[in-house]
């Protein structure tokens, strides 16, 4: 009995084929709406079949996809950040109202806005752990809390509803030229946000996918009881995932600081549902454990194909929301449908 | 009822895990008290109990998921208290969980080295992963010809094989299978069983956590029951019987007048519906109202 007969192996679980395998990808529903949407705008808009537009659509696609990335990464490890459209400003305002009050060099500013979208992320996810609540409740409060708070202390700093500009300032220049420069390819026009979204895509998707702290998250976010069991340390994961969310905020609040020198207070609240669906339309599942980075960033491809395209058809824009809620029950439905192919 | 604290020491093998007057209470509930147990590698120890007799407890302990509040955990003679489940891990302490702690939308290869990922470089070093996974499962017995499936699409045997060959893999000296047997067929509870001995033949110290005597009786070398947070039986296997484990095991006394009063409540053929009731009546009196039935 020590050595088991023959092995004939189970016939019941068979190999897959190579197209089960590709619909299998939690991407591909994504990828096949992406590639519907542009195929229906270049039929109908006239401007969006123009090369000179793809960095127009990439630029829009790259302010939702760099914060989709870690969203998307974030689902994938179970849990859900409400206040990431907020937390944007929040950086973005802490790096302003702290360079000019004190008449800093920007980049203390820089430095100081990174370390608190840093630690609001640490914050959502300490705050997770030790009550035990839902992250959707737990960010719901930190998003409201974060808003007033936006408000408020640009009230305090400046008596208005905008910072102060900063472009006079010391560090200004190199500061623009980290976050928001540009430049041309061919008749291309590629503002610096699309290489960061493509390049946070690339090694994130690597780390989601090629490291043991992938592993980590997906088994965190598929069953944390399981992940805790066999050694995995589930809340340090968590929180470090909620720094990711944190961290693409001030690299976001960053770029659209030294883009437009200013920034309004009450602007954020709203994006986060738009980072969320872009994560979703890319195939993460809202219960965890599941999903793809890729998908993600294809998800924002999808948006700023959307803006621009109704743009240059010349619809109404009103119509923007209504058709980002279709595309995302639309995409969910694929998703399903697909899955359940690919485990048939 | 033979409360034989004393072991039968087989031989002069050394216990790699030895439980000695553990406890465990949670504020005022103790779930646990005065429990001795050793593990010697080379044997199969059984835990047998019925739900709620802190059998669940006493693995969390062990694992290192809870603390002891009362008494010594001791490996190789050195007294343990881990703090987490990484710690009682690296020690060699492997636990296959009944819900066997695998992420069902994960790959059969993520979930085998979740947790012990191999590098090479920067990278995960999936080849290697993946041959080593697919080994691992063939010695075991079986074969998943694709390691990329998610583990939720196999079948409970299979998944309960994973969760073993990994612990076995991971270099465990002691493994604790909880219940691995509760939710399968007998053909696979078979599949498992053989594991179970096979591990046993490779000198691991198994604790077999089962509420099944048949099933304890075909591999165990050391039984102990579990009643109500206590140890009520603790006998090697030339000590007692499988009638005598399913006895105690059941609660003795308690089990035989339940089967003296089901098969009085059998009906023979053209019984009437009035001697049914009276036989059911007196079930009903003597389960629901213990102490008049031990008056009579």
């Amino acid at each position: 009995m020590s050595t088991p007969a023959a092995t004939a192996g189970d016939d019941r679980v068979r190999t897959r084929s190579a197209t089960a395998t590709f619909f299998g990808m939690p991407a591909v529903g994504a990828l096949i709406g992406a590639i519907a949407l542009a195929v229906l705008f270049m039929a109908v808009a006239p401007a969006f079949r123009s090369v000179d537009n793809i960095g127009t659509i990439l630029y829009s696609s790259s302010t939702i996809g760099i914060m989709a990335v870690f969203v998307a990464l974030l689902m994938i490890g179970g849990e859900f950040d409400l206040s990431t459209g907020v937390a944007v400003t929040t950086a973005g305002l802490a790096a302003a109202h702290s360079a000019w009050w004190f008449n800093f060099n920007v980049w203390v500013g820089v430095l100081i806005s990174l370390l608190l979208a840093l630690a609001i992320g640490a914050f959502n996810g300490w705050l997770l752990h030790i009550t035990k609540l839902p992250s959707f409740l737990v960010t719901l409060g930190t998003y409201f809390v974060f808003w007033g708070a936006n408000l408020a202390v640009t009230r305090i700093v400046t008596g208005g509803v905008s910072s102060n500009a900063i472009n006079d300032m010391a560090g200004f220049n190199s500061a623009h030229a980290v976050f928001a420069s540009e430049f041309s390819i061919g008749p291309i026009d590629i503002k610096i946000p699309i290489v960061y979204w493509i390049l946070l895509t690339l090694a994130v998707s690597f780390l989601l996918l090629r490291t043991k702290y992938g592993n980590w998250i997906l088994a965190s976010g598929g069953d944390s009881a399981a992940a805790r069991a066999v050694g995995v340390p589930v809340v340090a994961t968590k929180i470090a995932l909620f720094m990711g969310t944190g961290f693409a905020a001030w690299l976001l609040g960053m770029h659209t600081l030294f883009e437009y020198n200013t920034l309004q207070s009450g602007t954020g609240p709203g994006y986060e549902f738009i980072y969320i669906i872009a994560a979703v339309i890319g195939g993460c599942l809202l219960t965890g454990g599941y999903g793809s980075i890729v998908g993600g960033s294809i998800g924002a491809l999808i948006y700023g194909m959307a803006v621009l395209g109704i743009n240059y058809a010349g619809w109404d824009v009103d119509w923007l929301r209504t058709f980002l809620g279709v595309m995302l029950i639309a995409a969910v439905l694929i998703n399903m449908y697909v899955k359940r192919k690919a485990d048939a | 009822m033979s409360t034989a604290i004393d072991h039968k020491v087989s031989g002069d093998v050394v216990p790699v895990l030895e439980l000695d007057q553990v406890g465990k209470s949670y504020g005022n509930v103790h779930a646990l008290r005065g429990v001795n147990i050793s593990v010697k590698p080379g044997e199969v120890t059984c835990v047998l109990g019925d739900n709620g007799a802190g059998k669940s407890t006493l693995i969390k302990i062990i694992a290192g998921l809870h603390q002891h509040t009362e008494g010594v955990v001791r490996m190789d003679g050195e007294a343990i208290n881990f703090s987490s489940p990484r710690e009682a891990q690296s020690k060699g302490i492997a636990t296959v969980y009944q819900d066997l702690a695998l992420a069902p939308l994960m790959s059969v290869w993520r979930n085998f080295f979740l947790g012990n990922e191999m590098k090479k470089g920067f990278s995960l070093d999936i080849p290697q992963m993946k041959r080593i996974a697919g080994e691992e499962l063939q010695k075991m017995g079986i074969v998943i010809p694709d390691l990329d499936r998610p583990v939720g699409a196999l079948s409970g045997g299979q998944r309960q094989c994973i969760a073993i060959a990994r612990a076995i893999y991971f270099g465990a000296r002691v493994v604790i299978l909880d219940e691995p047997t509760a939710a399968l067929g007998v053909k696979q509870s078979g599949v498992v069983l053989k594991y179970v001995t096979k591990m046993r033949d490779s000198g691991l110290g198994v604790i077999f956590i089962t509420h099944n005597p048949h099933h304890a009786y075909l591999v165990g070398n050391h039984f102990v029951i579990l009643k109500l947070g206590r140890l009520v039986l603790d006998a090697h296997r030339d000590e007692i019987s499988l009638d005598q484990l399913t006895a105690e095991m059941a609660g003795g006394q308690e089990l035989a007048e339940l089967s003296h009063e089901l098969r009085g409540s059998e009906p023979a053929g053209s019984e009437d519906a009035a001697a049914a009731d009276a036989v059911q009546e007196e079930i009903d009196h003597s389960l629901f109202r213990p102490d008049a039935a031990d008056g009579k």
